[in-house]
């Protein structure tokens, strides 16, 4: 089968690639790009370990092929670091919150979170639980992933600032 | 696991899109979100040789409420939640949208491939058909409508034509005041219903589907018009009499009955509660 012409902005870089019609776009970012933040977990759309934002939408990207993602801009978790590379704000609370143990499904968690604070940045906990249910921690530690999203939000409106 | 090869084709008008797939026949599939078809398609249960999308066909979009309210087939369930004035106009919708998947899946998965693939786990069939609502499709042969009451034959066999590509939803405008609930009970986020219910009350009648117990959503015309003269446990006997759940990994056909009962009980109080 003929291969498409696939292009697309990741994490503020433009990128072009060939790729099969068939390739999902999970695999275009890790494998074609080496971008091994999203993970690949249940493969069925069930888990969110893959969760990538695609034009301001968070997306399961094992449910994705890669022509649908043509000519859209793609965050990963990669791209939700400070200018300077060190961690952002979310990403840091995470770590300040103890949000993850095994990490596996951090990254999902991280960009699914980032959307839920763009729509909504004075979330309750309930509407904080409500918007991360695509993903899941089999560790179990949503307790912490929680308050890790609720101290964000209150950094990112300048209400509380990030422990050193 | 990965999907079998295919040819990945985006028209950028109807016209188009209907050309293709008329011309390609069985060999092509429409791709709306891809929520049911690319999971499919990865375990190889599904294997087209074409995949038309419909994303750049800028008429299959946008949410109209006017005489009619009018839902793009690509509209997405996400922008079907945010529509304010959708929800003003029709509050069921949104009750209804915000149970169904999970967020990511709800920014993707589009309110066109709910009601168009036949899947009897889908929510909005049921739910089109409590509301009276009708298709737009488009073929070869031109547009056509089609009741959501009339459109279900059986699992994934609907009255849409292979040539045909489902295009809006109509949705007439409940009456003011009417009562509405949606219930649905499942095994956890994401899931499809273990039984679920739409009821609608008001001057017009009343209005009562299930979803996801039988091969097809149960629109019954016995549990409105019981429900419509006061009787709701008429309305839910007839109900259950028309329904045919079978035994699955969500529980045996007894105990989904059971749930339906619950389900159907609970919406048909909470759209009573809520009549103006």
């Amino acid at each position: 089968m003929a291969k498409m012409h696939v292009k697309m902005t990741v994490n503020g870089t433009q990128v072009e690639a060939l790729a099969e019609p068939r390739t999902l776009l999970i695999h275009f970012l890790r494998e074609e790009l080496g971008i091994t933040g999203p993970h690949i977990g249940c493969e069925t759309s069930h888990c969110g370990a893959c969760t990538v934002d695609v034009d301001g939408r968070s997306v399961k990207s094992c449910t994705m092929f890669v022509g649908q993602a043509n000519g859209a801009s793609v965050t990963t978790v990669e791209g939700l670091v400070n200018p300077d590379g060190s961690l952002g704000v979310l990403q840091e609370m995470f770590r300040e919150h103890h949000g993850l143990q095994c990490g596996f499904c951090t990254p999902g968690m991280i960009t699914r979170a980032h959307r839920l604070l763009q729509e909504n940045p004075n979330p309750s906990e309930e509407e904080v639980r409500f918007g991360m249910s695509g993903n899941l921690c089999r560790c179990t530690g949503y307790q912490n992933i929680v308050k890790a999203i609720m101290a964000a939000a209150a950094v990112l409106r300048g209400e509380k600032e990030a422990a050193e | 696991m990965i999907p079998g090869a295919f040819e990945y084709h985006r028209p950028e008008t109807l016209g188009e899109a209907t050309g293709l797939l008329s011309q390609l026949g069985d060999s092509a599939r429409v791709l709306a979100g891809g929520h049911s078809l690319i999971p499919m398609m990865k375990l190889r249960m599904a294997a087209p040789e074409h995949l038309i999308d419909l994303a750049a066909i800028a008429d299959l979009r946008g949410i109209a409420v006017g005489d009619d309210i009018r839902i793009g087939a690509m509209v997405t369930q996400a922008e079907l939640i945010a529509h304010d004035g959708l929800a003003a106009a029709c509050p069921l919708l949104r009750e209804a949208a915000l149970q169904i998947a999970d967020p990511q899946v709800r920014y993707v998965g589009t309110v066109g491939g709910n009601v168009a693939n036949g899947d009897p786990g889908n929510d909005m069939p049921g739910l089109m058909q409590c509301l009276g609502a009708r298709y737009s499709l488009a073929g070869p042969g031109g547009t056509r409508e089609v009741a959501a009451r009339d459109f279900y034959i059986s699992a994934y066999e609907t009255a849409r034509a292979d040539d045909e590509i489902l295009t809006g939803i109509l949705v007439p405008h409940p009456a003011p005041g009417t009562g509405y609930a949606y219930e649905k009970q499942k095994r956890k986020i994401g899931d499809y219903a273990t039984a679920a219910a739409a009821v609608t009350i008001g001057r017009n009648g009343a209005s009562v589907a299930m979803t996801n117990l039988a091969d097809r959503p149960i629109w019954s015309e016995a549990a409105g018009k019981a429900l419509a003269a006061g009787d709701a446990a008429g309305a839910v006997a007839a109900a259950l009499a028309e329904i045919d759940p079978g035994d699955d990994n969500r529980g045996p056909a007894e105990f989904k009955r059971h749930v339906a009962g619950v389900m159907l009980r609970r919406a048909i109080d909470r759209a009573r509660a809520r009549m103006g």
